[in-house]
């Protein structure tokens, strides 16, 4: 498993919470008080076999205490690390944790900037984009500058013009009337979409990633949908407030929808006892409920996660093998933006519509380690015949223990944070190497 | 008989007002109000001096001003570019098209007469 040089640090957090003495503990897992002292500062690596002993004795999830809390910090402050201006000094990227360590606060505070950072960046990269190619934005600028024009012309040719006749006066005051009730009604709905804009379009994610905060805050199980007669899908988006925004409210509708499908095709009792029974293999669970894989994955990522123990990752991506949808599991990084590992099976399906493809790859980095990745590519002809052909590629991503073997695919979240310098898919620096 | 200009814009109001202007300063005017059929209309009117609008129903100001500039009878006829994005990259896309000048709207009576003076040969 993987975990932190702060493992010891959980350690010592979680017996002093408890009460416990260093020697009680020290006796309870059957090592020396000198030696849990030193595996509490941080000064030895604690073994596989003896950190699940010291979970038990603290009644605590190894892995939480292997991986912590700040796996969100420690993937801020890389971001911050990678995003360093080349004249700038670089970061000590190889000592980020010793700088958590020492630092909590100041490390806390930067990896808080960079996520607003990032957001800003977001925002920016938004509007200039409404900017250049809003239509609605466009048609109301012109035509609240066209309606100014009119006013402004007209009107100065009435306070210019002293022999105006008054036909042309009678003409020019009416135009003016109509040009100037054109504009305030032009200027009210510009405004009225900046501020919905404001508020919503342009906040701090984007619609997907709306849609996965609500996901994540139901733990991407949507229990109502589970039912013998679930609901409709408008019905459980309904009053959601992670899904800010039509676009996210859109995605999370069409979510709700194929949920419902897949759980009407693989319900969730018979679905369990075909796992029980065959463990969870796609491949078989597929032929058992007559159903393609990428409903087998979608169910396996939808289990509740107190079932399974380490929930299921499961990443979709497009043809442009942009990531569509992303369920994550621990240590399996997931970019949050740009493009991902193109190592990943689910990039390899891409050139291999309709065969399943499997491997065990290990993720590099701090919270890497080992994974099953099963993928699928589906092709789809949503406008028939003559229509273009739409692919959509899956991959379950499911822990695999055990340690490293030769035959493992060695894969990383990004380029750009992934240490694996010699990699023959590179298409960017990594800041890690540049670091070294 | 004076010199003739075309407005090639699709708001009645403003081809009203630069119709009135032009007309007391000596200008024959004609207009016309849609992208389509532009490069016809000029032909038919044989203006000294054009203005156009770049946003137009059914075809851009710059694609009518690209089209002039490739055919050899229409190539240096003077060009006058009314916009309402007063945006550089428009401004830009307008030199790159071949317009003599260049107006935002809204524009000043005084400011649009003297450069259809100009681009006219009256000034």
């Amino acid at each position: 498993m993987p975990r932190s040089a702060l493992t010891g640090t959980r350690i010592r957090e979680r017996r002093t919470a408890l009460g416990l003495k260093q020697a009680e503990l020290a006796r309870t897992v059957g090592i020396s008080p000198a030696y849990l002292n030193l595996i509490e500062h941080n000064r030895r690596k604690v073994s596989e076999a003896l950190l699940t002993t010291l979970a038990e004795a603290l009644a605590a999830d190894p892995e939480a205490l292997a991986e912590g809390a700040e796996s969100a910090l420690f993937e801020g402050l890389r971001e911050a690390a990678a995003g360093a201006a080349a004249a700038e000094t670089p970061p000590e990227a190889d000592r980020i944790e010793e700088f958590v360590g020492r630092f909590p606060g100041w490390a806390a505070l930067l990896g808080a900037r960079q996520a607003r950072l990032a957001q800003l960046e977001r925002t920016v990269e938004t509007l200039s984009d409404r900017m250049a190619h809003d239509p609605h934005l466009s048609d109301s600028l012109h035509e609240v500058l066209s309606a100014a024009a009119s006013v402004r012309s007209t009107a100065a040719i009435l306070a210019e013009t002293e022999d105006i006749e008054p036909a042309w006066r009678a003409r020019f005051h009416a135009n003016i009337h109509a040009d100037s009730e054109r504009l305030a009604e032009a200027a009210e709905a510009l405004v009225a979409y900046l501020d919905a804009s404001a508020e919503g379009e342009t906040g701090l994610s984007s619609p997907q990633e709306e849609l996965e905060a609500w996901l994540a805050a139901k733990g991407f199980h949507l229990a109502a949908l589970e039912r013998a007669n679930p609901p409709d899908p408008e019905t459980v988006i309904a009053g959601a407030p992670e899904l800010a925004t039509t676009a996210a409210r859109k995605l999370a509708l069409a979510f709700a929808a194929r949920y419902r499908a897949d759980a009407h095709a693989l319900p969730l009792e018979p679905f369990r006892a075909a796992l029980a029974e065959h463990g969870p293999d796609p491949a078989r669970l597929a032929q058992v409920f007559g159903t393609d894989l990428p409903v087998v994955f979608r169910r396996l990522a939808a289990l509740p996660v107190e079932e399974g123990g380490r929930p299921a990752g499961l990443v979709a991506c497009d043809g442009a093998g942009a990531i569509t949808f992303r369920r994550p599991t621990p240590g399996f990084a997931l970019p949050r933006f740009g493009a991902a590992c193109p190592l990943w099976p689910l990039y390899q399906a891409l050139s291999r519509p309709m065969a399943p493809l499997r491997a065990v790859v290990e993720m590099a980095g701090r919270g890497g380690g080992r994974y099953l990745a099963y993928a699928f590519c589906q092709p789809s002809h949503p406008q028939g015949f003559d229509g273009p052909q739409v692919v959509q590629a899956w991959m379950l991503v499911l822990p695999e223990p055990g340690p490293a073997q030769p035959g493992d695919l060695a894969v990383g979240s990004s380029c750009r944070v992934c240490p694996r310098e010699a990699c023959a898919a590179r298409r960017e620096p990594s800041f890690l190497a540049a670091s070294d | 008989m004076g010199k003739r200009v075309l407005l090639i814009e699709d708001e009645p109001n403003i081809i009203e007002a630069i119709g009135f202007i032009l007309a007391r300063d000596g200008w024959q005017v004609a207009s016309h109000s849609e992208g389509t059929a532009a490069i016809e209309a000029i032909r038919r009117e044989a203006p000294d001096v054009v203005i156009l609008d770049v946003m137009l129903p059914g075809r851009s100001g710059f694609d009518i001003l690209n089209e002039m500039r490739a055919d050899t009878g229409l190539a240096h006829l003077p060009v006058l570019m009314l916009t309402a994005k007063g945006q550089v990259k428009e401004r830009e896309a307008a030199e790159r098209a071949g317009a003599d000048r260049f107006m935002t709207k809204p524009f000043s009576n005084a400011e649009m007469l003297a450069s259809v003076r100009e681009l006219g040969g009256v000034a």
